[in-house]
């Protein structure tokens, strides 16, 4: 272990180590809404509060709309906003959060993935935060509790640079990460309040050409999110764009930063790749399946399979150099979604990685493959079949099923 | 025209203006207007409490409500709370 500084290894399930960390960074504003499975964050938060073990004002909102709108409003006055969701609870903000991404509010919000009704499930999907995916958030996905604590903590210091100012999103998977105990190596409080360091607040120039501290005052009057008609909306949503952009950079500078001191990196921030240097096949995937991808890949490669992963890390801002550069001498990819866009030919990440690779001089073979929604469980013989198929593609040189549904009964 | 217009380097982030939404007037958006009958009002402040938009204030020096019409938005919902029925709404 590199570590520089103290760590202490603590029994967190991935909510509890959510909601820790979130304790850590020294949150201004935690405005919930409980919903399986995030509600051990809000459980185990409101306990912080109620021990004054913090000193957040913690708000028990009637509704997940409100509480993105508690958040958001606690954050554009300059203050550290913290909320956590799932499934229906962040179906319900969906309009809340374009205002909190359009008004430049760096909110961190846990998502404990789950799948959306109808019929009802409360398990493990990415159908909530992928449904959600082009409402100028950013995203980041969890691989283990480690992660989700590790992330969290980062989120401020990405979304709150204010060459950024985004909120972030960080999904962990429902129950295999958020109710599944693990070991979690976790900081000081001090070391915490140092990394993030104390929000600091940008001057702009309103609309009137007064230089003003980006946040609202009553002292200092200033109107956010105002309307915009067709003469300026569009150059707000550019300057979004922008800040995803920029994004890039941080989220890379973060992940370096936070590696230095802890002796963890995921990848560079945005993607993570696991014996891809030599691979001939290799499979994409998001979140806590690549834990289990990485054990398959092991096996494979003990019998001479060239097989490698890239875990996206990053779905927001897509990381689509990192992608490209990732799989230019892979000749046959699997793209793994745990949700599905209807009508859609695929499943997200399937689209954009497809869409990225097109650039490249020799396309790889690019396949989907639709699985564990509704948290249906992916064995390790399952995903070794992806690699199966890869092979066979290879060896045909043809795709007979670009998308594909895995552990779905016929 | 659109060269008077910024370019989105220009302008500051979420289209923000150093000035509160009072100072943005918005009662001229009404068609109806509520006339008060001051007989009827038995100023029980229902109507301040309903008014969506903060348009109707208690001012206690006069003990009485006063309306401000420069953001009443003419909703009429004060006149639906109403319990003694002493807001009507006219046309303007």
């Amino acid at each position: 272990m590199l570590s520089k500084v103290d760590q202490k290894m603590m029994a967190l399930a991935g909510d509890q180590a959510v909601a820790y960390a979130a304790k850590q960074s020294d949150v201004d504003v935690v405005a919930a809404y409980p919903i399986t499975p995030q509600t051990i964050i809000v459980e185990k938060f409101s306990e912080y509060v109620a021990n004054g073990e913090v000193e957040t004002e913690f708000v028990c909102t009637e509704s997940e709309h409100s509480a993105m709108t508690a958040s958001l409003a606690a954050s554009v006055t300059g203050a550290r906003a913290f909320t956590a969701t799932a499934s229906a609870g962040l179906a319900l903000m969906h309009e809340m959060l374009f205002v909190t991404s359009g008004c430049r509010a760096p909110v961190v919000m846990a998502i404990a993935n789950r799948a959306l009704s109808a019929p009802l499930n409360i398990h493990g999907d990415h159908s909530d935060s992928m449904a959600q995916r082009d409402s100028g958030w950013i995203q980041m996905y969890a691989e283990n509790s480690q992660e989700a604590y590790d992330s969290i903590i980062q989120a401020f210091k990405i979304g709150e640079n204010t060459n950024v100012l985004l909120p972030v999103m960080v999904g962990l998977d429902g129950f295999t990460l958020s109710h599944t105990l693990e070991n979690v190596l976790t900081f000081s409080d001090e070391f915490v309040h140092e990394f993030i360091g104390t929000r600091k607040i940008p001057d702009v120039l309103t609309h009137e050409a007064k230089k003003s501290p980006f946040k609202l005052d009553p002292k200092n009057p200033m109107t956010m999110g105002p309307i915009a008609l067709q003469n300026y909306y569009f150059e707000f949503k550019r300057q979004q764009e922008e800040a995803m952009k920029n994004a890039i950079e941080i989220i890379k500078d973060v992940n370096n930063k936070f590696a230095d001191l802890s002796g963890r990196k995921y990848g560079n921030g945005l993607v993570e790749d696991y014996k891809l240097d030599d691979a001939e096949i290799a499979a994409i995937c998001l979140g806590s399946t690549a834990g289990t991808m990485k054990t398959v890949i092991d096996e494979l490669r003990a019998t001479g399979t060239k097989a490698g992963l890239l875990r996206i890390r990053t779905f927001r801002p897509f990381p689509s150099e990192d992608i490209i550069s990732a799989l230019k001498n892979v000749k046959a990819v699997a793209v793994m979604d745990k949700s599905m866009s209807f009508g859609g030919n695929g499943g997200p990440a399937y689209h954009e990685v497809r869409h990225v690779l097109y650039d490249l001089p020799s396309k790889p073979f690019v396949v989907n493959y639709i699985y564990g929604l509704g948290g249906r469980d992916t064995s390790p013989v399952q995903l070794k079949t992806i690699y199966i198929d890869l092979q066979q593609i290879l060896k045909t040189q043809t795709v007979k099923e670009p998308i594909k549904y895995l552990g779905l009964r016929q | 025209m659109s060269s008077e217009l910024k370019g989105w380097k220009q302008i500051a982030p979420a289209g923000v203006c150093s000035k509160s939404s009072s100072s943005f007037l918005t009662g001229d958006w009404k068609t109806y207007t509520p006339i008060r009958d001051l007989e009827k009002c038995t100023r029980c402040l229902t109507c301040v409490i309903f008014c969506p938009d903060g348009a109707i204030r208690w001012i206690p020096e006069k003990k009485d409500i006063e309306f401000d019409m420069n953001f009443c938005k003419g909703c009429g919902i004060c006149a639906n709370e109403c319990p003694t029925k002493a807001i009507k709404m006219k046309l303007e």
